[in-house]
């Protein structure tokens, strides 16, 4: 019997252990709406007004010191560019009801960032001023960001031996020093808006609400992926954009909350029930012992 | 017979262990053997293929690419193998929480099998981490991730490893002939169970939950909110299968380690085994009827990806769980390992379709494996198979435990 004690006590330690633990986990997930009271800074991207002259682009690579885009590489309707570990943002072309219209892809920097739930080690980290960063010190390289993020940002470098995964960080680097990222800094056209999300949102609502002709009636971003920090006006359907209009309006990081609440109460009561089917079982065991 | 008895005499002063591990180090039994020589070459590529891995990059050996970043060392080696590995819970199960003597024979032979698996799965997930120093991170706290799935994951994975060396560890005790320190560490054996199956539950259904959050990205046809659940439910018969299966080669191979009525013995607890299999799909295939009418996946159906849905759920579900059920009623032990065989086949296409297959199922460039990321798995289980013969052919894991085992209690 002393060493079931033992066991029992072994049991009650460990159920200490996991509440603790089961706390810290709990109070980990609402810090993001506590963070979220804090405005997060966004940029907001008008299609109607690029004119797919790559600028951003080439200051992108510039600013984050990946290869000079080739000139002969340019957004025709025929080919979507897609990013990836030498470019962390691209302009595409496509063939639409109101003619030709340009947008632009990078990391869309999620309220509630996918690849951050996914993140083992928080490498994929929310700042706590709007953009989604990558930090090498941490990461591993299991590349499970990759998997988790619904608009496929996170690109891996397949062809190193100390492989980074390489995204759009918003620039996080010049919005320490007070600055702006590169691209918005650099547009010509001025397609691209930096500013606070509510800000930006307003922006873009009034510029629908003054040119109902001109844009179609929705920005993308404003709830897609429970909201993204980068938002999107366009003159037709995002569909025929090539934006994926099939996303969920919560956050992706929901998805798994129901399961990691779990784990903490199954931790704690499993290893009793079965301290407990046990010692049911191990009498039964005894008894036809004894009768035998 | 004679070599297990020379084990079983030998009596060790415990200065003397450093010398006998030595003299144990040496082949047992013969070297040129047909897996010897179909498995030598086979492991020496897949070295080299490790080694220029890691000096030119995970890039140059596989077929990963930005839209399909996890390939077969993840979705077969670590996703399908940890399924294949769930026997050991199972069994430690059914032997000490429901005390259910008549599979004790098998459940050393399974734990170390379970271990094993783990401990090279692990390895192989080390080959795919692309900055794999800092794996320790998770174990150090930069960060903890407590928000992340596979943060709990990689928990229970390791703390569960460390239960079954545990639950494992009588039997090295007895191999050095360390009576005390085998008393000390199968005091300790409730302890890995309990907490082991804990552990297990949490893990299969975790790597389940991984696939969660690309919702989109998997066919609606294996992507559902119930994937943690069905990830466990098919790990209690995938990993029974595979104890039936190696079983059946073990009791060929080792029929040397065994005593003279085990034959009739395993039969027995196959036949056991064939109705806890027959439990489990039963209840895995409601679910996914469940879940298939709830989600109204009928218009799927008629589609390439449909058929192979069927494919997998009819012919290596429904059919062997019949092939289960009726060799159970009627004693077919034959029935019983070709059922498992297809319960396995069944499990691989099940983990594969939701790590590759239906992912980005409508892309248009599809991933195949390159030839070198087929070798290294199978360097992988042959490695692993290499340790198990040498642990099989010294430790007390299909013989009998040495007679002082008994005596001391």
């Amino acid at each position: 019997m002393g060493i079931n004690r033992l066991n029992f006590f072994r049991v009650l330690g460990l159920t200490g252990v996991s509440l603790a633990f089961g706390k810290k986990l709990n109070a980990s997930q609402p810090s993001h709406s506590k963070e979220k009271q804090k405005e997060f800074v966004g940029v907001l991207y008008d299609s109607t007004r690029c004119v797919g002259c790559q600028e951003c682009e080439i200051v992108c690579a510039k600013e984050h010191g990946l290869p000079e885009p080739d000139p002969n590489d340019y957004p025709t309707t025929d080919v979507v560019r897609k990013t990836n570990e030498n470019r962390r943002s691209v302009i595409n072309a496509f063939d639409t009801s109101k003619g030709e219209v340009y947008t632009k892809k990078q990391c869309m920097h999620c309220g509630e960032p996918a690849c951050g739930a996914a993140c083992l080690t928080e490498a994929m980290h929310k700042t706590h001023e709007g953009p989604v960063i990558w930090r090498g010190d941490k990461c591993m390289g299991c590349r499970y960001c990759m998997i988790s993020c619904p608009f496929d940002v996170p690109k891996f470098e397949y062809q190193s031996t100390n492989p980074e995964i390489v995204k759009c960080t918003m620039c996080n680097e010049r919005l320490q020093e007070g600055g702006i990222p590169a691209c918005v800094e650099n547009c010509p056209a001025e397609a691209l808006t930096f500013g606070t999300r509510k800000e930006l949102l307003k922006e873009a609502r009034k510029r629908i609400v003054e040119n109902p002709d001109l844009y179609y009636d929705h920005i993308y971003g404003e709830h897609e992926a429970g909201g993204t920090e980068f938002l999107y006006l366009s003159p037709v359907p995002f569909k025929e954009i090539g934006f994926k209009t099939n996303l969920q309006n919560k956050s992706y990081p929901s998805l798994t909350k129901g399961f990691i609440g779990a784990i903490a109460p199954v931790d704690i009561l499993l290893p009793a029930a079965l301290l407990g089917i046990y010692e049911a079982t191990k009498s039964n065991k005894k008894n036809t012992e004894d009768e035998e | 017979m004679s070599q297990a008895a020379t084990v079983q005499s030998k009596e060790k002063p415990e200065n003397k262990i450093w010398p006998f591990i030595l003299s144990e180090l040496k082949p047992k039994g013969k070297i040129f053997t047909p897996f010897n020589i179909i498995s030598t070459p086979i492991m020496l590529a897949g070295i080299i293929i490790i080694f220029l891995r890691f000096w030119n990059g995970i890039g140059s050996v596989t077929n990963l690419s930005q839209d399909v970043p996890w390939g077969l060392w993840i979705g077969f080696d670590v996703v399908t193998g940890v399924a294949f590995a769930g026997g050991a819970y199972v069994m430690v199960f059914l032997v000490y929480i429901l005390n259910m003597e008549k599979y004790k024979p098998i459940v050393r032979v399974t734990v170390l099998n379970g271990f094993l698996a783990y401990l090279f799965y692990s390895g192989a997930l080390l080959l795919d981490l692309g900055r794999p120093l800092n794996v320790v991170n998770v174990i150090i706290g930069n960060n903890f991730g407590v928000s992340s799935v596979l943060f709990l994951v990689g928990w229970h994975f390791l703390l569960y490893m460390l239960a079954l060396f545990f639950e494992f560890s009588p039997a090295i005790a007895e191999w050095l002939g360390a009576r005390k320190l085998r008393k000390a560490l199968s005091g300790l054996t409730m302890v890995a169970v309990i907490f082991g199956i804990t552990l297990s539950v949490l893990h299969q259904s975790g790597i389940g939950a991984l696939f969660l959050m690309a919702k989109e990205k998997i066919h609606p046809l294996w992507y559902n909110a119930y994937m943690p659940i069905m990830f466990v439910v098919s790990s209690i018969f995938g990993g029974i299968s595979m104890v039936i299966f190696e079983g059946s080669i073990s009791h060929k191979v080792f029929s040397d380690q065994l005593e003279e009525n085990s034959h009739e013995k395993h039969n027995d607890i196959l036949h056991g085994l064939s109705k806890i299999c027959t439990g489990g799909m039963f209840v895995y295939l409601f679910l996914l009827v469940l879940i298939f009418v709830h989600q109204q996946n009928w218009e799927y159906l008629p589609t390439k990806m449909g058929i192979w849905f069927l494919v997998e759920v009819i012919g290596f579900v429904l059919l062997p769980m019949i092939m289960f059920y009726y060799s159970y009623r009627n004693k077919k032990i034959l029935w019983i390992k070709i059922a498992s065989i297809m319960t396995l086949v069944g499990i691989i296409l099940n983990r594969m379709n939701i790590s590759i297959i239906a992912y980005k199922w409508d892309a248009v460039v599809r991933y195949v494996p390159n030839w070198k990321e087929f070798v290294v798995t199978l360097t992988i289980i042959f490695i692993e198979i290499w340790v198990f013969r040498w642990i099989v052919r010294r430790m007390p894991v299909l013989r009998k435990s040495p007679s002082w085992v008994n005596e001391s209690h």
